[in-house]
């Protein structure tokens, strides 16, 4: 009987809809919760970043000119994908954060279950956040929701599926698109949900992930002239000011980190909400007849 | 070394090795004849096509940082020939360009103009216009460009129109077609045709399209037989066919202006255009011009780049380098 060589999976970063190593060569390595080597990771580097921040904008037109119909289905698609490689997520999540196989299996539901909430999200969100407005004028006015752009997310450092997640979805069912700093201990959830997203008909660019140290990929992304906004979920006290102070150069939108003890706890729209800009029409309905309407 | 004490003095050193550009004793009977020429351009070593790229390729790999980074990023900006060739163009946009052109970035007066715009010959005046007062020149694309597909005598009119309007440079093409059915006079003739109807007052830069011309061997020919006609520039291409400039072509002219000046004493300057896009691409194309003819072609009298989108970006990598941040698309003109 002979055994079989172990193949192991080089961890690559997700850009522009492909897998490259990290520009400047570097890997760290990646331990489990108790400290046992699991795989190296890309240690991205600040040009990494800028790329990423290219291949993000190259999306946008595309991404945000999408109908919020065909958004929704194919964030069901990743749901979808996501699903058929639940085992694979389940043992990942489980090493990850030193959770047993059903502790580790729930993480992962919920997640998929997240993603397909907020699919559900893209052409209704309008309605909740825009519509018309009563004004005093022979005037239709309408205000509607539109994405802010780019946007960088740091994810969280302690869930690193279901929080993940839980900050992508909601940047990206609105129309943005993302660049997402993978959490800098547990990066390999992150980095295998490129996997996914690489083949669930969402366009390349539209998010792109990031693994390495959170602090050295931040700074520039925080201070990057062409990100509209930054989420900070997963940045320490300290590191938060001292990014939403480079942020505040180009008044980005700056989502401060917040308060999270559990992330399977649905976060209403605030996330979606938070990355959006509100555009209001005044539309001349024609002059008011002697009756006083037009129509 | 700072950019603007060095461009002068290249500048004034220019004019002192600088001869006219006319055909050379050494060379001169080569174009006494068709066979003559032939014999002449034939006989010119074959081109390593491997050998070339691999060079190319190898010195594209330099780093140049910081301050060498500052340096080459100005000096590539000084180069730039600002273009605009398409049959939408407007007076407005023209005047739009030239506006660039003289200040790039108007947040930071510190940048350097561009070197020319490059419109078509009814935009010319205009141009003129829009530059007026400052250094940067106006190019002219001309005799029936991109294909050169017209009898001699429109051609003709065509440069002496844009020399007319003020043109001071003049951008042609050769006849490909005749060139690759081996007629090297006719190309010869129509060459010292167009520099004589360019007169006294503007550069010519003769363009080879060498996406069209197929092999290395044909590009290094049409380099010297543009050259031996009196070129003032050699330029790679319209910017309008699939393949445009590239390292290794760029690389093969610029052997070949080294080569012609050494035998002949005539200094001629190179022109890539089209396809370069990037500030990276663009130090590259530097480094092959400092390793393979020398600091005398680092001016933009000497060297140009034809492109339009390479000048945003390597004003975003400026403001980079100005403010530590990574700047966007937001903070330079949509042309």
């Amino acid at each position: 009987m002979s055994d079989r060589l172990n193949v192991l999976k080089t961890y690559k970063l997700y850009v522009g809809g492909k897998f490259p190593r990290s520009e400047s060569g570097r890997v760290y390595e990646v331990t489990d919760a108790k400290g046992k080597w699991l795989a190296n990771a890309p240690l991205a580097s600040r040009k990494d970043a800028r790329d990423a921040v290219v291949a993000a904008r190259k999306a946008f037109g595309g991404w945000s000119g999408a109908t919020a119909y065909n958004r929704g289905q194919i964030l069901y698609r990743v749901a979808e994908m996501l699903e058929g490689r639940r085992d694979q997520y389940v043992r990942e999540v489980a090493e990850a954060e030193g959770l047993s196989k059903a502790k580790a299996g729930e993480q992962v539901d919920a997640a998929i279950d997240r993603w397909v909430w907020y699919a559900g999200w893209t052409d209704k969100i309008a309605q909740v956040v825009g519509g018309g407005n009563p004004v005093a004028g022979p005037f239709f006015n309408l205000s509607s929701p539109e994405p802010t752009g780019v946007v960088a997310v740091l994810a969280p450092r302690k869930s690193s599926f279901l929080g993940l997640v839980s900050v992508i979805a909601p940047v990206i069912a609105t129309g943005n698109t993302a660049v997402v700093v993978a959490s800098e201990t547990s990066p390999l959830p992150a980095l295998s949900l490129g996997e996914v997203l690489a083949t669930s008909d969402l366009p390349g660019g539209v998010v792109n992930i990031l693994s390495g140290r959170t602090a050295e990929i931040a700074a520039p992304l925080a201070a990057h002239q062409d990100v509209n906004a930054i989420d900070l979920a997963g940045a320490d006290e300290a590191l938060a000011k001292e990014l939403e102070i480079a942020a505040a150069d180009n008044l980005k939108r700056v989502l401060r980190p917040q308060p999270v003890d559990n992330w399977a706890a649905t976060s209403g729209t605030d996330r979606m909400t938070a990355f959006l800009e509100t555009k209001t029409v005044w539309h001349p309905t024609g002059s008011l007849g002697a009756s006083g309407s037009a129509y | 070394m700072r950019t603007g004490l060095y461009s002068r003095y290249a500048r004034r050193y220019a004019r002192l090795v600088t001869m006219p550009t006319t055909a050379p004793n050494a060379l001169s009977d080569v174009t006494a004849s068709d066979s003559t020429l032939r014999r002449f351009l034939h006989g010119l070593p074959g081109v390593d096509a491997v050998g070339l790229e691999a060079r190319a390729a190898s010195l594209g790999t330099r780093s140049i940082k910081t301050t060498a980074k500052a340096y080459a990023i100005d000096l590539a900006i000084s180069m730039v020939d600002l273009t605009t060739l398409e049959g939408a163009d407007t007076p407005g946009k023209v005047r739009a360009l030239g506006a660039k052109a003289v200040r790039p970035d108007p947040t930071d007066r510190t940048t350097p103009a561009t070197a020319a715009v490059c419109v078509y010959p009814d935009m010319v005046a205009t141009a003129k216009e829009a530059v007026a007062g400052s250094a940067v020149k106006v190019a002219s694309v001309a005799t029936a460009f991109p294909a050169g597909r017209a009898p001699i005598a429109v051609k003709l009119a065509d440069v002496r129109e844009a020399v007319a309007a003020g043109a001071d440079e003049i951008d042609m093409v050769i006849d490909r077609g005749a060139f690759l059915a081996g007629n090297y006079m006719k190309v010869y003739d129509e060459i010292t045709a167009v520099k004589e109807a360019c007169g006294t007052s503007a550069r010519l830069k003769v363009i080879f399209e060498t996406g069209e011309l197929s092999t290395y061997d044909n590009i290094r020919r049409a380099s010297w037989l543009g050259m031996l006609a009196g070129a003032d520039f050699i330029k790679t291409s319209t910017g309008k066919v699939a393949v445009n400039a590239t390292p290794a072509n760029t690389l093969l002219m610029l052997e070949a202006v080294r080569d012609f000046r050494a035998q002949t004493g005539v200094q001629v300057g190179v022109k890539p255009a089209g396809g370069i896009r990037t500030s990276k691409d663009a130090v590259k194309f530097l480094v092959l011009v400092n390793e393979t003819a020398g600091e005398d072609w680092l001016d933009n009298h000497w060297f140009r780049f034809g492109a339009s989108s390479l000048l945003n970006d390597l004003l975003m990598q400026r403001q980079k380098l100005a403010t530590g941040r990574y700047s966007g698309p937001d903070y330079v003109t949509v042309d």
